[in-house]
């Protein structure tokens, strides 16, 4: 039976790496799970002012995004702007992006679109007055103030 | 020592942690971690007609104002944020013992004005403690009543019980149409 007996000094046996796919696969599950995609280039600079009293928003693909704030490239000054999708926008063309996005969604699905309105904390309420005005014109009445969640004190 | 079984050869997974890893990494990369959140306002719609001249008594109407100068007035009277949400939770909860505050809470009305000026950081502010005295007004009349918070009432089973309190404590949270007063 000498012949089945190794030969040679005794070398460290290797790791046994069967089951890292296993726990890659379960990270990468997890944050397919946690994390959504991220879509759309910002740009402008969304800093956003902060509430204590936000609710979650229940359905991202039952949302349309408005940004607002101050232009991220500087040469474009600092006057806020709208961006809507990837481009900049005037106030004028909300009405029209959102009767184009509510086409692409299900009939039945509209009644319960909310606009997140992502505006940074330093824009003034005229602007974002005019965009409600626009929202209401179009009969899309749910909104959301995009805010971050602030500690309760 | 010929006859041995032929196996079926194990196919080589040494690289499947790579391909794995490899996904991950797109993921991590493209996706973003925050679940959008925000403060819920249900808009008016618009009408034709203009509304009915509001014959509410002065008294249900708490008014709120925000100039452009993020300076905040309430029924006349400066005031700072951090006492905004206390005055609103005693209008709502007066129940016609205070004359000057709403008589019934099912007919407490908060009006907010703000002027184009006004930043937005100080809009949300203000909308932030006024939902918030709705909140917790609610909260303490369904902790009363049904020895539970509003916001832990289940939407399926405590139906009634919601609405129960959503009549109780109606939000009937105007707001004006912003106004120029003042312009820097």
């Amino acid at each position: 039976m000498s012949k089945f007996k190794k030969d040679g000094g005794r070398t460290t046996p290797a790791i046994n790496t069967s089951a890292l796919p296993d726990i890659v696969f379960m990270l990468l599950f997890f944050f397919m799970v946690a994390t959504k995609m991220r879509d759309r280039e910002m740009k402008i600079r969304t800093k956003l002012p902060q509430a204590t009293e936000v609710e979650k928003l229940e359905k991202k693909s039952r949302l349309h995004y408005i940004f607002v704030g101050p232009p991220l490239d500087e040469t474009l000054g600092t006057s806020p702007r709208i961006q809507l999708a990837d481009a900049f926008a005037t106030v004028d063309d909300i009405q029209t992006y959102i009767t184009m996005e509510n086409a692409k969604k299900d009939e039945a699905e509209v009644p319960y679109m909310t606009t997140s309105l992502k505006a940074d904390e330093t824009v003034k309420m005229g602007i974002v007055s005019d965009i409600k005005q626009e929202l209401r014109k179009v009969n899309a009445l749910k909104l959301s103030y995009t805010a971050a969640k602030a500690a309760k004190d | 020592m010929g006859k041995r079984r032929r196996d079926i050869p194990e196919i080589n997974a040494g690289s499947m942690a790579d391909i794995a890893f490899l996904l991950l990494v797109f993921f991590l990369v493209t996706t973003t971690m925050d679940i959008p959140t925000g403060l819920q306002v249900a808009l008016p719609p618009i009408s034709e007609t203009p509304p009915e001249n509001s014959q509410q008594k002065k008294r249900e109407v708490l008014e709120v104002l925000v100039n452009s100068a993020d300076l905040l007035l309430v029924e006349g009277d400066v005031m700072s944020i951090d006492k905004l949400k206390q005055k609103c939770k005693d209008h709502l909860t007066n129940e016609g013992r205070d004359p000057s505050l709403a008589s019934s809470s099912t007919k407490a009305i908060v009006s907010l004005k703000n002027d184009r000026g006004t930043s937005y950081k100080m809009y949300v502010q203000v909308y932030n403690e006024l939902t918030a005295a709705y909140n917790e007004v609610r909260d303490e009349y369904s902790m009363r009543t049904y020895g539970k918070n509003y916001s832990d009432l289940s939407p399926e089973r405590e139906e009634n019980k919601i609405k129960e309190v959503k009549s109780k404590y109606p939000k009937k949270l105007s707001e004006a149409e912003p106004v120029n007063i003042g312009v820097k």
